[in-house]
């Protein structure tokens, strides 16, 4: 008898609190301070919504106005692990918002039949890290699809969805951020938001532009993101970067939750070595935003480059190249990259491993000084 | 009626015709290279009515009594014991931990709840030498093989007495010296792997378990595992836990077909359905699945019926997606736990004296190894970058040292005081 109450009670047990000096030796150092959206894209009401809350409604929107949208994945139907489809398959039936067998391969090709088939697909693949069985289907298939058939038949109307990035203590598998791999398969589109306001104007976009989209979401932000969030339907356009902050000194470029960082090592720089920093958020990884890019990167003369996905063939590197083939002259010193190592994404370690604020910092001085 | 008829008749016609007979000129043999042949020209579907379900093993029924004398796998004292004190101590192992994650002592927990059975008895059925590919949920297979209570709360702290080294998340087990193979989270990758093992394994007289879900059965590297399993005669013993959900999508939106057993035949694998709360059923069939893998160099497919009374982790609140009278219901009539206790219970192997005891020596036990593992300090962090590759290349050792550096000068800015 005590065992069945064992396995029941588990759920509220106190069998922990004989420990005296509850030290939670997890207290994970938050890497990043939210800095929010306080200029909304369009005019009219508003609502303060957290990330999750942005692409639920973004989804909502789509499912409202377009009724060929289909939205699926693993663990969809009751909202999915991190409820960014909450209370959706209850809106729109089981027909639109369902559950797929457990296979990547599956969701992504599927999707890709229901967008040839002429219908909207969104679909949601439950950890980026998680995406590389689908590799196939997205890089041989959705990416080349309108291509190889003679643009006679196409797959834009293909949208993935996925958590990406740094949490904290997620591991080798729930924090890679793969933006590179696919950015290096022609015929995507690949974007990062780094607000709430972003990842519903960015999935709306994505939903609705013509080519498959993948949509890679810092899942940190989906509670820590929260803006004054537009209620009605927006987009953030495709392939444009956002200045997020002016400055002459150093431009500073990232993505998602490192645009956050960036802004935080940008006021460090500024009390530390009395400079401005320009903070660049690229928002879309492919195709990426060369003409503000460049623009600052003249403008400044010293460029740092910020991600968590490691230094070997990171986007980081695309963007380097770019900005001395075109900035040659105007640079005071080589393009600086911050990122992850090049090992895999480790567990206990990971304070060392980010690209955090005193790593940015330090790489500042160096530029200042070079 | 007339469909099962039939496909008794066509069944063992199939199993008196060995090997196809591929340049036989008789009409009444057949000559497709792809299939055997027995014409019809009776048009129907075969779907899974056609066939009975695949029946389900069983020795002890819910009362822990033994309903049929001959399946009794005699098991000695000793072992019978070894098996419930196992269950038990797992049960509070996972309790504590699961709590301690609760509390923010560690990040990420899953319990195995219900499916003490199913991992104990089949790990019991097999010898250390076996090489285990595990999913996630089988902490009992590693308890059962001695790895420590101190191996796995070290783990789940990644601290500097950890295996892993630290790198990875809680649950994600391994041990060389226990023959059980690192877990990994993209799920499923295991199982092409085992086959692969079991390939090169073949005749050094050893199997290979390779443990998965219901759900991770849906992924494409299932099928590549069951076929390379058998056109590669492969002794692995393939065991799904299959119990109910993967996270909270239910069996019936995973799959239409006869659960996973009937995936078998599809794929020449010889196959066992069991009660996966059976702890004697479960054992007998992986005891006969070795056995058959070993003597034949054939892979075998396990399906242990099971139920999953754990959320699915810590970051899951299973109440969202099931009722809670269904866990109850699982919990208490159906606790394979309880199933053994009563049995051993009935032969004066057991009693509440040595419950108490017992519970409260593994209380004790875990509590004191818990409290030890907290206070341990992680690894050196440089140890970030080794095992990258067997030596480290020249462009990581500069990462290191350029880290090295940044960390001296920073060093305020850095936890290095939990870092050995
Ligand atoms: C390739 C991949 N996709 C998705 C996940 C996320 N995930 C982890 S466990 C799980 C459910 C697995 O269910 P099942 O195989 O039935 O095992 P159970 O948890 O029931 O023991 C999912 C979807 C993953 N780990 N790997
Ligand atoms: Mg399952």
């Amino acid at each position: 008898m005590a065992l069945n109450k064992l396995s029941l009670k588990f759920h509220n047990s106190i069998i922990l609190k004989n420990f005296k000096n509850v030290t939670s030796v997890l207290s994970v150092r938050s890497f990043f301070n939210y800095y929010t959206t306080t200029n909304p894209p369009i005019e009219g009401p508003t609502k303060k919504l957290n990330m999750v809350q942005a692409i639920n409604n973004a989804l909502d929107i789509t499912l409202q106005t377009d009724e060929s949208a289909l939205l699926f994945g693993e663990d969809v139907a009751f909202g999915g692990v991190f409820r960014c489809s909450l209370e959706l398959q209850k809106k729109y039936g089981s027909e639109r918002v369902f559950n797929t067998p457990l296979c990547e391969q599956g969701i992504v090709g599927f999707g890709i039949g229901v967008a040839t088939a002429g219908s909207t697909a969104i679909a949601e693949i439950q950890f980026a890290d998680y995406i590389f069985p689908a590799f196939d289907q997205i890089v041989n298939e959705a990416a080349k699809f309108r291509y190889r058939t003679g643009n006679q038949f196409d797959c834009g109307k293909l949208t993935i969805r996925t958590p990406c990035g740094a949490v904290g203590h997620g591991a080798h598998y729930h924090s890679q951020s793969p933006e590179s791999y696919f950015a290096h398969t022609p015929g995507l589109k690949v974007v990062v938001p780094r607000s709430a306001t972003h990842a519903k104007g960015l999935l709306l976009s994505c939903i609705r532009d013509p080519d498959p989209c993948i949509v890679l979401e810092p899942k940190v932000l989906y509670r820590a993101a929260v803006d004054e969030v537009p209620v009605d339907d927006y987009f953030t356009p495709i392939g444009k970067a956002e200045i997020v902050k002016h400055g002459d000194a150093v431009t500073l470029i990232g993505w998602g939750t490192q645009v956050h960082v960036l802004l935080e090592v940008a006021e460090l720089a500024k009390t530390k070595f009395n400079v401005d920093c320009e903070v660049i958020d690229l928002v879309s990884i492919l195709p990426w935003d060369k003409d503000a890019v460049c623009k600052s990167a003249k403008k400044t003369g010293r460029v740092l480059i910020a991600h968590e996905a490691p230094l070997t063939g990171g986007f980081g590197a695309e963007l380097a190249s770019t900005i001395q083939e075109e900035c040659f002259l105007q640079l005071e010193a080589p393009v600086a990259r911050v990122t992850g190592f090049d090992t895999p994404f480790p567990y206990v370690y990971e304070p060392f491993y980010m690209p955090d604020k005193w790593r940015c910092l330090q790489t500042i001085r160096k530029l200042l000084d070079y | 009626m007339f469909l099962r008829q039939s496909s008794l008749v066509l069944r063992k016609y199939l199993k008196n015709t060995h090997k196809l007979k591929l340049f036989s000129t008789s009409t009444s043999t057949i000559d497709y290279p792809g299939a055997q042949v027995i014409w019809s020209g009776n048009l129907s579907f075969t779907n899974s009515h056609s066939y009975p379900p695949i029946s389900t093993y069983r020795v002890l029924n819910s009362k822990g009594q033994i309903t049929n004398n001959s399946e009794d796998p005699k098991l000695s004292n000793d072992v019978l014991e070894k098996m419930y004190k196992d269950m038990v101590l797992l049960n509070v192992m996972d309790k504590i931990l699961y709590e301690s994650q609760r509390q923010g002592r560690i990040s990420f927990y899953m319990t195995n709840f219900g499916e003490e059975a199913a991992q104990i008895g089949s790990a019991a059925a097999l010898s250390i030498e076996d090489l285990v590919y595990g999913q996630y949920r089988e902490a009992g297979v590693l308890l059962w093989r001695g790895f420590t209570i101190a191996d796995f709360v070290n783990q789940c702290y990644g601290n500097v007495e950890d295996k892993g080294k630290g790198r990875q998340m809680p649950v994600h087990y391994g041990s060389k010296k226990l023959n059980f193979v690192t877990i990994s989270s993209p799920l499923t990758t295991q199982m092409p792997q085992a086959a692969g093992a079991a390939y090169a394994l073949k005749g050094k007289n050893k199997v290979v378990i390779c443990y998965f879900g219901e759900g991770a059965a849906s992924e494409g590297d299932a099928h590549a595992a069951f076929n390379f399993a058998t056109t590669l005669d492969c002794p692995v013993i393939f065991f799904c836990r299959n119990n109910g959900y993967a996270i909270s999508t239910p069996a019936d939106e995973q799959y239409r077909g006869d659960g996973i057993a009937a995936r078998g035949p599809g794929y020449g694998l010889n196959t066992l359905r069991v009660d996966g709360n059976d702890v004697f059923a479960v054992y007998n069939a992986t005891l006969k699945a070795k056995e058959f893998a070993l003597a034949r160099n054939k892979p075998v497919l396990i399906e242990a019926l099971t139920y999953r009374v754990s959320h699915h982790s810590t970051s899951d609140d299973s109440s969202a997606y099931r009722p809670a009278d269904e866990v109850t219901h699982w919990a208490t009539h159906l606790n394979p736990v309880n199933r053994l206790r009563l049995y051993l219970e009935h032969n004066s192997l057991w009693n509440e004296d040595k419950q108490k005891e017992w519970m409260k020596e593994c209380r004790k036990n875990v509590l004191t190894v818990f409290e030890e593992g907290e206070k341990k300090v992680k690894p050196h962090w440089n140890e970030m970058f080794t095992d990258v590759y067997k030596d480290i290349p020249d462009h990581l050792k500069k990462q290191m040292e350029e880290m090295a550096q940044h960390v001296e000068q920073y060093k305020d800015k850095y936890p290095v005081k939990n870092f050995s």
